[in-house]
């Protein structure tokens, strides 16, 4: 930081100024954060207005990782989108994908498969954990505490095996079919499934025993970026972080879709709205997704994946070979795709951050005519200048990371 | 501090006669032209002047209490009069109803902002105005925010070619980022799957095929060729 030192003529000594005879001035100016920054989560860049060490505006230029995904969308099929949903949120590929094929379901009146949606529940409460624990623990890194990440990273490793055991990629699954899901689990990965909750729920509580009561962790968070309830709400704050404020609202409570209306579970509710509470929410809700995953795999029968209906399921390979029908639905699928009736539809689902929509609209084509990304972060971003007014510099670190931002979600 | 509290009490789902007394509610707001459900929706038009008032009662009045904006986006229909349509999808926590409010409006009129009444709009607005070139009037901030600095052009209209006008690189001589021209090296090809059965009618050299078809069909059939 520039400060202006200025001492009383003649009275300045060799090794500095005298302490306690000196007179500071210091000036506001504005600093630029980011977009290299290791603690902006990305590709952030902030224009920090300051008034010595304390914010006074914090103006977030983003963009910087816009790819132009919904432009790219409206000339691909609607099957050939699905992966740019895995690279948007890239910490929660699977949830993002949810809303979409959701959204196709919707418009084209689609039934799906009794275990695919058993199997979609079960990898959007996987990624739910996934992506809180890479929050948590880099949330803690990021206001100096280290050991999390290396703890949180090991685990999400046994969750991204998870990940590639079911759909052969660790991180951008495309996993997810409007009617389903692209292929059923292999065998035993139920059973890995179930034996990784018992320890895992340990891990959370070692998690917890070293942040939770922490002072420093607590010192760098209580009552920092406090949000009341109704500013969380007008600044479009969803998920944990509306939930943080004292707004009961979860989308997988009240607009329950799959098949979270036949499982129970709590909702994490608190009280204050500042980091800590933000960070809490997301602890209890790893311990709640454990619960549900769990529930899951006990509720899950053997059956047919994905909707049988060969205008949207590509047939097995197996068939394709011997089926000239097969061969022909192959074929179209993979060229021409499916048509969506004329409409337009807004499908939101409770990502791990919070509510992210697909406003879908079709126009009777293989191609959607819109489709407008509702990312989460965007609002949580944007509400980072009212968070982090009159806050330390190092407080703002700690806003952004209690945020759950992901750039890849925000540029689109 | 740090309490957390967990709630299993569900809220119910807005029923088929919910959605419908909130359809019949929005119809009497002034400015709402016209309130249909689609797809278990309730989406209203409305005029685009009238949209701050509007906003200001869904927010705030018992019957709809709307208190988040999801969602602003635009939506290009370059073939109709006003070209854009502004889409605002609204939810509301209290009463578990979801409501889209969409005005249209072309390049030049703008519509007013609702910032005042959602904060929250304000980057929507600008995303809207960025991709799109939707002007908002009373909207203090209206700066672009996806695009890069400078940008030119509004790339998610329709008229805006997928590839763009400008490429960026970094030139290793004049050790700088310069734009140029966008060159292909291949055409851009697109195809429309909208009839695929019939592909290009005359191919070069047999236009001869093609003029037959024109012609009549001859009055009866032409015998069937002996089988064998």
């Amino acid at each position: 930081m520039s400060e202006t030192i200025v001492t009383e003529p003649g009275q300045e000594p060799p090794g500095g100024p005298a302490v306690g005879k000196r007179m500071i001035e210091i000036d506001s100016h504005s600093i630029n954060f980011g977009p290299q920054h290791p603690a902006a989560h990305g590709v952030l860049r902030l224009i920090l207005e300051m008034d010595g060490e304390v914010v006074e505006r914090a103006d977030p230029h983003i963009g910087l990782l816009h790819r132009g995904t919904e432009k790219l969308m409206e000339y691909r099929t609607y099957i050939q989108s699905v992966p740019y949903f895995d690279r948007l949120d890239y910490v929660s590929p699977m949830c993002q994908e949810h809303s979409y094929v959701l959204a196709i379901e919707k418009l084209v009146g689609l039934e799906v498969a009794e275990r695919g949606q058993w199997i979609r529940t079960l990898f959007a409460e996987i990624t739910r954990v996934l992506n809180h624990l890479l929050n948590v623990t880099t949330y803690a890194l990021d206001v100096g505490a280290i050991t999390p990440s290396l703890w949180g990273f090991e685990e999400r490793e046994k969750l991204m095996e998870f990940y590639e055991a079911a759909s052969g990629a660790r991180l951008h699954a495309n996993y997810y079919r409007p009617g389903g899901v692209n292929r059923d689990l292999p065998a035993g990965l139920e059973e890995r499934i179930a034996a990784w909750t018992e320890p895992f729920l340990k891990f959370v509580d070692d998690l917890e025993t070293l942040l939770s009561g922490n002072r420093i962790w607590k010192q760098r968070t209580v009552d920092i970026g406090v949000m009341s309830a109704e500013d969380a709400l007008a600044w479009g704050f969803t998920g944990p972080c509306l939930r943080a404020s004292g707004v009961a609202w979860d989308l997988r409570r009240s607009q329950p879709y799959d098949k979270y209306s036949e499982i129970e579970f709590n909702v994490p509710v608190g009280r204050n709205g500042d980091c800590y509470d933000r960070y809490l929410i997301r602890l209890a809700e790893m311990r709640e997704s454990v619960s549900i995953i769990r529930q899951c795999l006990a509720k899950m029968k053997p059956g047919p994946v994905k909707t049988l209906d060969r205008k949207f399921t590509p047939p097995r390979r197996s068939e394709m070979k011997r089926s000239m029908e097969a061969l022909i639905h192959h074929f179209k699928l993979y060229t021409e795709g499916f048509h969506v009736p004329a409409g337009a539809t807004y499908m939101a689902t409770e990502s791990p951050k919070g509510e992210f929509g697909v406003y879908l609209v079709a126009d009777g084509t293989n191609r959607p005519y819109r489709c407008k990304i509702r990312s989460t972060g965007f609002a949580f971003l944007q509400a980072t200048d009212v968070l982090a007014k009159r806050h330390m510099l190092a407080d703002t670190v700690a806003i952004i990371g209690s945020l759950d931002v992901v750039f890849g979600e925000i540029d689109r | 501090m740090g309490e957390i509290t967990t709630t299993p009490a569900p809220v119910a789902m807005p029923r088929a006669e919910a959605l419908a007394a909130l359809r019949a509610d929005v119809a009497t707001i002034p400015g709402v032209q016209q309130v249909t459900i689609e797809l278990g929706e309730v989406v209203a038009r409305a005029r685009a002047d009238a949209i701050v008032p509007i906003a200001t009662i869904l927010r705030d009045d018992p019957r709809f209490r709307f208190e988040q904006m999801m969602d602003l986006c635009g939506v290009d229909w370059p073939e109709r009069p006003e070209r854009f349509e502004v889409v605002y999808n609204l939810l509301s926590v209290s009463r578990n109803q979801r409501v889209r409010v969409i005005v249209s409006t072309d390049e030049a009129t703008p519509v007013p902002s609702i910032w005042t009444v959602w904060p929250v709009a304000t980057w929507w607005e600008r995303e809207a105005w960025d991709l799109f070139g939707i002007v908002f009037s009373g909207q203090p901030d209206l700066r672009r925010i996806l695009t890069d600095y400078g940008f030119d052009g509004h790339p998610l209209r329709k008229d805006f070619p997928l590839t763009g006008f400008v490429e960026v690189r970094y030139d290793e001589d004049r050790k700088s980022v310069v734009n140029e021209p966008v060159r292909l090296t291949q055409d851009w090809r697109t195809f429309d799957f909208m009839s695929p059965w019939e592909g290009i009618t005359t191919l070069p050299g047999d236009e001869k095929v093609h003029l037959e078809r024109q012609l009549p069909p001859p009055a009866s059939p032409p015998p069937l060729p002996p089988k064998g």
